[in-house]
């Protein structure tokens, strides 16, 4: 058994997490912000993995963000915090007689303070068969990569539970191609947040969008030898689904907690300073039961962090008095608030607005003059005023005519969303999320200087979780800083759209978008038909998402990529055929001279990439010299495309004393495999046969240089304004490695990189790393990568020349129109 | 001048490409026939004010056209540039008359009468 000893050089506490979740960190993240060097802390995590926002799940399921994305604290912010962090492994005991922890690997650890954060667990329904394979719950990232697993196969899916999480499972999972049921057993969807008009709505916007709702669902069984093949309902249904979602509900986790002694009901019970029945032991978060409340929501437990640091650096606190609670649901394009209790009745009075048009509507439910609650549907935006009314106990009497109209009426600021942010009290809450106020939010944009939303985030957490308070944040620090503030924190591709090309290309794969004007219409693009600069990327990106089964969209590339040669200054065209490796031979030769002679061509140049040039040659011409050259066996060159143009080569040890390795020949076989590949930029290679370097590999983006016992391959050169000297990928040995790699790196170019980003940009953006981790390290995804190269080259190597030339595509392109006939 | 013009069909409106456009030459110059996605047909003299460049290359969008050498942006509607650059491409009058498009050509372009 490992013993770590007591850190006897520091005088500061031991203070030790046991759970490395939201709760838990928050809380240690309000420590720091007060007392940085108070604790020693060391954190026990049951994940493997760093901390992440646990509310940005259904995100992560829909796959409109990735896991990067959603992690709060990363292993950087661990270190240089000095936290220790042990992920992976949980603690199993606590000793409270002698102060330690006993991890699962035996691990032991003294403490002076411990604070308990173990979160909750998902409720699992003991119905007959709950143990199959194919049901899980929906609580953590590797719930969500069984779901991903299953939806990656599609079929039926049946998620148990409508609530909160049960629709946001249900949601993700269509989005990701399953048919999916939900079954609920209340009378309708999320009951416990919405009253029935408001539920009827969602379920409606749910079926509307392929979704199966059934309510008074009672499960019975859950049907299946080893896998789950379907769900039987008391009332004898039966309804097939090869994956079970439990989204039931939580339960407190005080396992640990009971196990060493600790009062625990239905939570760890709490005071308000957030102290369990051992004074030194400590309880934050979903696994506490406080003033006999337990919450499953993320703003308390901020709220609850909050209380518990001021006690733990003992600061004066009022403590915790528990939260009034408002939920949203997390479903794009699906606005649903509520707050405080809407059950009605009694010396209750409603406000109900309706407008069935736009599918809104909005419950406000008042007693002696305040708000006590409020349902709102499709229009969400006055739901953070109402929750402040409402928290602030506000007597509403004399706003009540026009309440239901929002604050923008009520306060009359005429819709201006800076003087509305401005009127705010100091006290207001903005990100709901988080628990950040407004003043909080306008005191460190003024202190710390801050004048990005990133800062803003980085500083006070408003609007780092769930993000829908980011215009307001916004909004706040343009009223702060006045004219000193430019927003701008992602770029969108073009006027066009709000997304930028990494959301893009994200969700054209998360929901299975296969054409332009689904794009358009999915995204909510601003313009009918997109403009010159995202309607190339976009063609890319479909054609790079699905290969063999996207049609090509002339109308969306530019003219040299739609007549397959490239516009000169005075409208001809320049043609420039395949030179393999830069080798040609005396027939090839004498058709290209044929071909000046005969089309009157009046300049033959010798490109820099080993090939010839003919320009001036006019539109009409083209597909007759095409058919001459293809006549020779010579195809496009591509020299005109967003696609691998040349492979040079220097002569190497099939001529030069020096060569070590068939430096033509390899250039001749990668230019074979890769060529009519699209891809978001040109693409250049080259093969050296000596490290001489003949052939200038190392200033392309893929060079290959011989060395006495095999390659050297590099990335990411590129000549140009500015010339960028390529950084080594890794060495290899045998020539099917040099055209395996090759193709992996090409492929995950293709996939990653931005439109119009060169290799270059592209790897000082993301890093060498990143590249080699997924090319050289991970040889399984590098053969996975060089297995999807291969099968979109199945369908691209196509000759465009041939296809123009002889089978007649696009003939309006070389044809101009005549006059029929004039009156 | 546009009471004078002389109107001569080129084909139907369904041999140019949605989004896409096809040119006819004059007497003196060429036109650039337009197709919008909304099936709009509009004319423009196949040469951008800027450099010359050939407007019936360039990519279709709304009812604008970019023109392949430098992305100048033009309205197919007034011919006039977008953005913050100046210049105006030259309109040329069409119609389509049951499915066949129809362009006004001047005088000089019809050939009825030589320049000069």
């Amino acid at each position: 058994m490992n013993h770590v000893p007591a850190n006897i050089k520091a005088a500061k506490s031991r203070l030790i997490v046991i759970g490395n979740g939201m709760a838990g960190m928050r809380t240690v993240e309000e420590i720091l912000n007060r007392a940085p060097d108070k604790y020693d802390i060391t954190v026990f995590g049951a994940e493997p993995r760093v901390n992440y926002n646990r509310i940005m799940l259904s995100p992560l399921l829909s796959g409109e963000k990735n896991f990067d994305e959603i992690v709060i604290n990363t292993p950087e912010w661990y270190r240089e915090n000095n936290i220790h962090l042990y992920s992976g492994d949980p603690v199993v005991e606590i000793d409270r007689i002698r102060k330690v922890v006993i991890s699962k690997s035996g691990t032991e650890t003294e403490y002076d303070r411990l604070l308990l954060a173990t979160g909750s667990d998902p409720i699992i329904i003991p119905v007959p068969g709950h143990k199959l394979s194919g049901v899980v719950t929906f609580r953590d990232v590797d719930d969500v990569d069984v779901m991903l697993g299953a939806a990656a196969k599609g079929g039926p899916a049946v998620v148990i539970g409508g609530g909160l999480l049960g629709l946001e499972a249900a949601v993700g999972l269509q989005a990701r191609g399953m048919d999916v049921t939900v079954l609920h057993l209340a009378g309708h969807v999320m009951e416990r947040q919405l009253d029935p008009s408001a539920g009827y709505l969602l379920a409606q916007e749910l079926e509307r969008r392929g979704i199966t709702v059934i309510t008074e669902a009672d499960t019975a069984e859950i049907v299946g030898t080893e896998t789950v093949t379907g769900v039987r309902l008391k009332d004898g249904r039966m309804i097939p689904a090869d994956l079970v979602v439990m989204a039931v509900g939580i339960r407190p986790n005080g396992r640990l907690a009971a196990d060493t002694g600790i009062a625990v009901e239905r939570g760890i019970v709490v005071d308000d300073v957030m102290t369990t029945s051992d004074p030194a032991i400590f309880a934050v978060g979903e696994c506490v039961q406080h003033r006999g409340q337990c919450y499953g929501l993320v703003a308390p437990l901020f709220e609850m962090a909050k209380s518990c640091a001021d006690h733990l650096t003992e600061i004066e606190t009022d403590g915790y008095a528990g939260s009034v609670t408002s939920t949203k649901l997390k479903v794009t394009g699906v606005d649903v608030f509520s707050a405080g209790d809407f059950s009605g009745g009694g010396n209750t009075e409603e406000i109900v607005f309706r407008d069935a048009g736009r599918g809104v509507y909005k419950r406000i439910v008042l007693e002696d003059g305040k708000i006590k609650g409020a349902v709102l549907y499709g229009d969400t935006t006055d739901g953070g005023w109402y929750f402040q009314l409402m928290k602030d106990g506000q007597d509403v009497t004399e706003l009540r005519d026009t309440l239901a109209f929002g604050q923008a009426f009520a306060g009359g600021s005429a819709g201006n969303p800076l003087d509305a942010v401005a009127a705010l009290p100091d006290d207001a809450e903005i990100c709901g999320c988080n628990g950040v106020c407004k003043g909080s939010i306008v005191s460190a944009i003024t202190e710390k200087g801050l004048t990005t939303l990133d800062e803003v985030k980085g500083h006070t957490k408003a609007s780092a979780s769930c993000g829908s308070c980011a215009g307001l944040v916004e909004n706040l620090l343009a009223a702060t800083l006045g004219g000193e503030y430019q927003a701008a924190t992602v770029k969108p591709i073009c006027t066009c759209t709000d997304h930028d090309h990494d959301s893009v290309r994200r969700l054209i794969i998360a929901k299975g978008l296969k054409s332009m004007p689904a794009i358009m219409q999915e995204l909510e693009w601003k313009s009918s038909d997109g403009c010159h600069v995202c309607r190339p990327a976009l063609n890319y990106y479909l054609l790079a998402a699905w290969p063999g089964e996207y049609v090509d969209h002339g109308a969306s590339r530019f003219i040299n990529e739609r007549v397959h040669a490239n516009i000169q200054k005075d409208g001809t065209y320049s043609v420039v055929p395949r030179m393999w490796g830069g080798l040609t031979n005396p027939r090839e030769l004498r058709a290209i001279a044929d071909v000046a002679d005969k089309f009157d061509i009046p300049t033959v140049k010798v490109t820099g990439g080993q090939r010839i040039d003919l320009l001036g040659v006019k539109k009409e011409d083209l597909p007759a010299v095409w058919a001459d050259l293809n006549a020779a066996g010579m195809v496009s060159g591509h020299a005109y495309g967003k696609s691998l143009r040349t492979v040079k080569t220097c002569v190497g040890q099939e001529w030069c004393r020096f060569g070590t390795q068939m430096s033509m020949s390899m250039g001749v076989e990668l230019e074979k495999m890769t060529w009519g590949s699209w891809m978001p930029h040109k693409f250049k290679m080259a093969v050296s046969g000596c490290p001489r370097n003949c052939a200038e590999a190392t200033i392309k983006d893929f060079g290959v240089v011989a060395t006495d016992g095999g390659w050297d391959l590099h990335v990411g050169g590129n000549g140009g304004i500015h010339v960028r000297a390529t950084e080594l990928l890794c060495k290899v040995t045998t020539d099917e490695e040099v055209k395996e790699y090759c193709g992996a790196f090409i492929q995950l170019y293709r996939e990653e990189a931005r439109y119009l980003e060169r290799t270059a940009p592209w790897i000082e953006r993301v890093g060498l790393k990143h590249v080699q981790e997924r090319v050289v390290d991970d040889a399984e995804n590098r053969k996975a990568l060089f297995d999807r190269f291969m099968i979109s080259q199945q369908t691209a190597q196509k000759d465009p020349w041939a296809e123009r030339a002889s089978e007649g595509v696009d003939a309006h392109e070389f044809k101009p129109l005549s006059m029929v006939a004039a009156e | 001048m546009t009471n004078n013009l002389t109107w001569v069909e080129v084909g139907p409106a369904a041999n140019i490409p949605q989004q896409g456009a096809r040119t006819l030459q004059t007497q003196t110059d060429r036109i650039a026939i337009f197709r919008t996605l909304d099936d709009q047909i509009f004319a423009l003299l196949d040469r951008c004010p800027h450099k010359q460049g050939p407007l019936a290359q360039g990519i279709v969008h709304g009812h604008f056209v970019t023109c392949p050498l430098h992305n100048m942006v033009f309205s197919l509607e007034t011919g006039e540039a977008q953005g913050p650059d100046d210049g105006c491409a030259a309109k040329v009058e069409c119609k389509v008359i049951d499915g066949m498009v129809r362009v006004g050509l001047t005088e000089l372009q019809a050939g009825l009468r030589h320049a000069g």
